[in-house]
């Protein structure tokens, strides 16, 4: 795997918008011709190399190419955007839309992202492990196909609405979350090991929630139906099973209605 | 203004009965004249290429209210579907309801210098014509909806045609309308209640009256008047399994009258997106063509005109004043649903819709659209639409001249659908092999729409007199093709001309043109009881005063062109 | 003799009256008296008359001082800090005219800027929930002409919409609701006991920020489903009874405000209540319809929807439009830092915003266009005082239910003081000069 290296030179004034940072876009091409690619500051065309010292080649193809930034990244967007292969290491913070509608490959942030990472992702992994912003996973505005598969997982806390209109794939955050996880969820999976707070679940047709922690407000169209035993994300243990939101219309499979599923730790 | 002489194409002309001769056509003034008037020309040379007038449009979805409410509740539509800034365009977005500055290129691309706007709703008119005045190149004119308005309703349960005629005539001069449209007649007042008129004799709710004498009170006063396009009808029981004899029943109501009008139209009927009408079976599961049922008729009714609605098995977004239609739908797929009943006239719905040709039904509706064509033997009456956005954005045209131009085409896409042999076998597409040839596609498009909106002075053929409204293809018909060929040339129009001025040059746009917006000034005796009951009410139950109600001004129609129409006795 | 001009659209908020009688003095200059108004609305007409409005353009100086410049000054300014500026942001347009808003369109476009109007701190998350599930609404004459079910949520008409109860909802006799006000039920739910609450014939108390959990609530309550005891605060009991009352009608309409849409889980409880309206149509006929504020925050969300296909917070740096609430939002994009230039028009963002927002629009090049001086002029560097749209020049606006009307010209603005229009028209000139456009 060939590894480009993005140092971080100048700060920009506004902020940078990096979506030909991909392993995609640089696959096949030179430290010099990488430098020359577009970025840019609100109206402005820019190049890479205007911010970033560029060290390395890209590889043949996407999958044997390998991004690392160093320095400040909290002001660049778009990193990663509908990535399909190859790898994005990040060594610090960075802003939005990291790995957005990203297709496949893995990207590593060390620090916390901000909001609509992942939005819209179709493949791949995103690993956190600092906190991630609202809008993890989320859906783009308008569209009822959120996330559809791939990996997210966040060491740290989470924001609002994470998993909005999922219908695959799997979010874990280690943290706490704050309010409306899995709105309108539609498959996938959503694993908090910390605590959530409230609208967890609401107008889900199916998929799961798993809470480890502690869950402040549930919501009224849940209803609680057993106990069971089982382990998620290396975690083994007794959770309450709550199916719902019973406010919503729900597919039926031989005869039996699906609903979403919301596990609580006992 | 410069003159322009474009040499040496294959014309293709219904009305001059040219089928692809090579000739001439001279511009000057903005008209098109005998070559032997222009002096000092500039000459374009067409020389292995196609030529024909411009484009008409006759039913679309293309500005007001609900095309709107599409573009602002489907954000989802125009990502990774924009176009920026260029020189002489506006920026551009959307896929299947694109913003007004990219309607207007997307038609000029394609060779359309001339579109309807399918349904405005009365008190929404000023809407309509803000979007139509920043929907660039296109001349344009928009259909009031009338087969639910209440003064209609009364007027036509009372016989009284002289007044349904005076009132139109306002209403037209009120909201600078074109023609006078009917969606789901009595349906969608029912549709207050959350009920609908499904047949033709059921009767509306408190109006007691029905939709057949709806749509036959509205053709007697639409003659009445001489109005210059026919009543333009979109049928009750759209999109519904067996429907076809509804079609039927509505289509019986122009049964045996003649057109009177000063503009040349013969039919006194246009059914819009017949192809949403002509279904057989009663449930989705048995859901079969009945295309054939309904094209014998409009062929043997020579008073009748149609437009297709091609299924063009794209992600749309439906749109129809026939608002239960559109609450049906969203039940069905589940999607997002918009809704705007509109007080004592219309309604009107929203739903995104995915044609996917994995679906036996879609794969039905794509193969109902093309017999309809294909078996049709007046071109002049049959006419290419997708009901955009409804059956998929007009952006397709191309593709269904593929379709129509190639049967190798047709086997090749019915070889794609997941669920073939069951299409086959509700269809009879895979047992026509005619393919249209150019001069047919010239009616279909041109000729036909104009004559049947009364537009034939200006629009739909290269005859002296006409506007300079002409588009050239890099096309040549006396070669081989292939079907992607074929789609490839009509998507991008070499050379466009609008009302003599160049509009696209080598591919370019690099004129907006200078648009009108048409509409149809209509004077009637004096009727002194349709004043009196529009303003009572306007007193009683309008939101609006009736003073705040016409539209007028430069900001709604900077360049108004009116057709006059003198229907005093 | 006094004039009296009728059918005048009122300025002031989303219920956009078109019955108001304005009597003019004898020479046409003065206005009289304002007649079928609200006490707000009199008071826009009335205010326009006031003495100390400023007539020229103010630009701030080092010390904090206003210089009264010339217009062809305030034009070069504003021209040049919007086509210098690497992201400019054009907010506000909201109590203008679809002619105004147009022209800032293209400015914004031209220059690669964002575009935002008051949608963006009222219910542009309503725009967010109808994005994602639709909206069944309709015009606010069906609701005269038919509605029996009338509930009010997160909102007090009574205060900020006086005359919607009596024009269009609750009180008028229609077509078929003859009988006004006896044929109707009403619902209020907020969690306070407004004016608006007591006119009621139920009030559901819901616990602040619950809006989310007893709409959902109400939606399983109308598929017979369970509920625990007690949602938001309500009994299971009220909230099944209710669940009859929308059911049992002909026609219901909801309309909300600001109490849902800006409180916790914001669009979600405009989600819920659309999808509550939705299903409402299985049993009868149910509408949904949002309390807009400005009287054409509307329209600029309609002009903003046919030109770039999105109705608020747009960003066109790029040439092209995107859209994404959290991002291409006002309030993100200040707090952020993600804009170099801030261009404020027809609204009050320094009275509305949050103070770090505002702090920041006073940090950057800043122009505000208002007839009158308000804390957004006294945060920017320049003011430009402009004609009263609806008032002394006409101009079309949308009402809450998405209804064209043209406003009209009452009176003549002051001398000298150009219109929204005709300045915008001049920075455009001046930045097509500057772009080297035609």
């Amino acid at each position: 795997m060939s590894t480009v290296t993005l140092v971080a030179k100048a700060k920009p004034q506004l902020f940078l918008e990096m979506e030909s940072v991909t392993p995609d876009a640089f696959a096949g091409k030179k430290a010099s011709d990488i430098a020359e690619l577009p970025v840019y500051e609100g109206n402005t065309t820019l190049r890479l190399a205007d911010f970033f010292e560029v060290r390395g080649d890209g590889g043949t193809t996407a999958a044997d190419t390998k991004i690392v930034i160093k320095g400040d990244a909290t002001r660049l967007k778009y990193v990663g955007m509908r990535m399909t292969a190859g790898e994005i290491e990040v060594e610090g913070s960075i802003d939005q839309y990291v790995g957005a509608w990203m297709e496949g490959g893995r990207i590593h942030v060390h620090g916390n992202t901000d909001a609509f990472t992942g939005v819209g992702m179709k493949g791949g992994e995103i690993l956190i492990d600092g906190n991630a912003g609202n809008y993890l996973g989320a859906a783009y505005r308008g569209d009822w196909r959120g996330m559809q598969g791939g990996r997210i997982h966040v060491k740290g806390n989470a924001g609002s609405d994470i998993g909005y209109y999922m219908n695959g794939g799997t979010i874990v955050v280690e943290g706490d979350v704050d309010v409306h996880v899995g709105s309108h969820m539609d498959g996938g999976r959503i694993v908090i090991k910390g605590n959530a707070k409230s609208k967890v679940g609401g107008q889900m047709v199916t998929g799961e929630i798993f809470i480890l922690g502690t869950l402040e407000v549930m919501m009224p169209g849940f209803i609680y139906r057993k106990d069971v035993d089982i382990e998620v994300e290396g975690v083994n243990g007794k959770f309450a099973l709550f199916e719902g939101d019973t406010a919503e219309r729900h597919p039926k499979k031989k005869g039996q209605t699906v609903y979403g599923r919301l596990y609580l730790k006992v | 203004m410069t003159e322009y002489l474009i040499k040496n194409g294959f014309v293709f002309d219904p009305v001059l009965k040219l089928k692809g001769e090579k000739a001439d056509v001279a511009i000057r003034d903005g008209k098109i004249v005998e070559t032997t008037e222009v002096k000092k020309p500039k000459v374009i040379d067409a020389s292995g290429m196609t030529v024909m007038a411009g484009g008409v449009e006759i039913h679309a979805h293309i500005a007001g209210p609900k095309v709107n409410s599409g573009r602002i509740f489907r954000p989802e539509d125009k990502l990774f579907n924009t176009v920026p800034v260029k020189k002489n365009m506006r920026a551009q977005g959307g896929f299947s309801i694109p913003t007004t500055y990219k309607t207007g290129y997307a038609y000029a691309q394609l060779g359309y210098t001339t579109a309807m706007e399918a349904a405005m709703p009365p008190l929404f008119a000023r809407h309509v014509h803000e979007e139509m005045r920043d929907t660039p190149i296109l001349d344009e004119g928009a259909y009031p909806v009338f087969g639910n308005n209440w003064f209609v309703l009364e007027y036509i349960k009372n016989r009284e045609v002289e007044n349904t005629a005076a009132y139109i005539a306002w209403l037209l001069r009120a909201t600078k309308g074109y023609a006078v449209k009917s969606v789901n007649p009595g349906g969608t007042e029912a549709w207050g209640w959350g009920l609908n008129c499904l047949q033709v004799n059921d009767p509306v709710p408190y109006f007691d009256v029905t939709p057949d004498e709806i749509t036959r009170g509205l053709i007697e006063a639409n003659e009445y008047l001489g109005l210059p396009h026919s009543l333009h009808i979109h049928g009750n029981n759209l999109g519904n399994p067996g429907n076809y004899t509804t079609t039927l029943d509505t289509l019986k109501a122009a049964s045996g009258q003649k057109a009177k009008n000063k503009f040349g139209r013969e039919t006194i009927l246009h059914h819009t997106h017949v192809q949403f009408h002509s279904y057989g079976g009663d449930k989705w599961a048995n859901f079969e063509s009945k295309a054939r049922e309904i094209i014998d008729y409009i062929n043997k009714h020579k008073n009748i005109t149609a437009d297709v609605g091609f299924v063009t098995l794209d992600e749309t977004t439906t749109m129809t004043a026939d608002g239960p239609f559109e609450y049906h739908l969203s039940q069905l797929n589940h999607l997002k649903w918009v809704n705007a009943d509109v007080e004592l006239e219309t309604a009107a719905g929203v739903v995104p819709y995915v044609y996917s040709p994995d679906i036996f039904v879609c794969g039905v509706q794509w193969a109902i659209g093309l017999e309809i064509a294909l078996l049709a033997k007046d071109p002049m009456r049959v006419f290419i639409s997708t009901d955009h956005p409804n059956a998929g954005p007009f952006t397709r045209y191309p593709r269904i001249l593929k379709w129509l131009m190639s049967a190798k085409a047709r086997e090749e896409q019915i070889k794609a659908f997941k669920q073939s042999d069951k299409v086959v076998n509700s269809s009879e597409i895979a047992g026509i092999d005619r393919e249209l040839d150019l001069y047919e596609v010239a009616a279909m498009t041109r000729a036909g729409p104009a004559k049947c909106l009364g537009l034939s002075h200006l629009y739909g053929s290269l005859k002296p007199g006409v506007d300079g409204d002409v588009a050239v293809y890099d096309f040549n018909p006396e070669k081989e093709h292939t079907p992607d060929q074929i789609e490839k040339a009509f998507s991008s129009v070499k050379y466009l001309f609008k009302r003599g001025e160049k509009i696209i040059d080598n591919h370019e746009i690099v004129s907006h043109g200078n648009k009108r917006t048409l509409w149809v000034d209509v004077k009637v005796n004096e009727n002194l009881q349709v004043m009196r009951d529009i303003q009572e009410k306007f007193m009683k139950y309008y939101t609006v005063t009736l003073g705040n109600y016409e539209v007028h001004g430069r900001h709604f129609i900077p360049n108004p062109f009116a057709l006059e129409v003198d229907a005093t006795r | 003799m006094t004039k009296t001009v009728t059918d005048v659209i009122c300025p002031f908020c989303g219920t956009l009256c078109d019955d108001i009688e304005v009597v003019l003095s004898d020479d046409g200059k003065k206005i009289l008296e304002v007649v079928n108004a609200c006490a707000i609305g009199a008071q826009k007409f009335h205010h326009a008359m006031a003495e100390d409005r400023p007539k020229k353009p103010r630009m701030k100086q080092p010390d904090g001082t206003y210089k009264e410049v010339s217009y062809d000054e305030a034009v070069e300014y504003t021209a040049q800090m919007l086509a210098n500026a690497k992201k400019p942001l054009l907010y506000g347009w909201s109590s203008t005219s679809c002619e105004a808003d147009s022209i800032g369109n293209e400015i914004t476009e031209l220059c690669g800027g964002c575009v935002d109007n008051t949608a963006a701190v009222c219910h542009g998350t309503t725009l967010i929930a109808l994005q994602d599930v639709g909206v069944p609404s309709c015009t606010l004459g069906e609701v005269r002409n038919r509605a029996d079910r009338i509930i009010y949520w997160g909102c007090n008409p009574a205060h900020a919409h006086p005359r919607h109860m009596s024009r269009y909802s609750i009180f008028p006799r229609g077509f078929f609701t003859g009988k006004g006000s006896q044929s109707r039920k009403v619902i209020v739910v907020d969690p306070r006991v407004t004016d608006t609450a007591k006119l009621a014939d139920y009030h559901y108390q819901v616990e602040q920020g619950r809006d989310y959990e007893l709409l959902q609530a109400f939606r399983t309550a109308l598929k017979g489903e369970w509920l625990p005891d007690t949602v938001a605060g309500i009994p299971k009991e009220k909230i099944y009874e209710g669940a009859e009352v929308m059911k049992s009608g002909r026609f219901g309409i909801i309309f909300f405000g600001m109490g849902v849409t800006q409180s916790l889980s914001k669009n979600h409880n405009i989600d819920a209540a659309i999808c509550l309206t939705k299903e409402l149509n299985t049993y009868t006929k149910f509408t949904i319809m949002p309390m807009r504020g400005h009287y054409n925050v509307t329209g600029h969300g309609e002009v903003l929807g046919w030109q770039y296909g999105f109705p608020y917070s747009v960003d066109i740096s790029r040439g092209y439009a995107r859209y994404n609430p959290g991002d291409t939002s006002t309030i993100d994009l200040l707090l952020r830092g993600e804009v170099d230039a801030f261009f404020s028009i027809a609204t009050d963002p320094g009275a509305h915003f949050p103070i770090d927002a505002v702090r920041r629009i006073s940090e950057l090049p800043s122009v505000a266009v208002d007839p009158f001086i308000t804390p957004t002029t006294e945060v920017s560097k320049l003011h430009v005082p402009v004609a009263f749209v609806g008032i002394e020049v006409g101009g079309n606006a949308y009402r809450m239910d998405n209804v064209p009307i043209d406003c009209r010209k009452v009176i003549d603005p002051p001398e000298g003081v150009l219109t929204d229009e005709q300045f915008l028209e001049r920075v455009l000139k001046r930045i097509r000069e500057l772009k080297g456009v035609k």
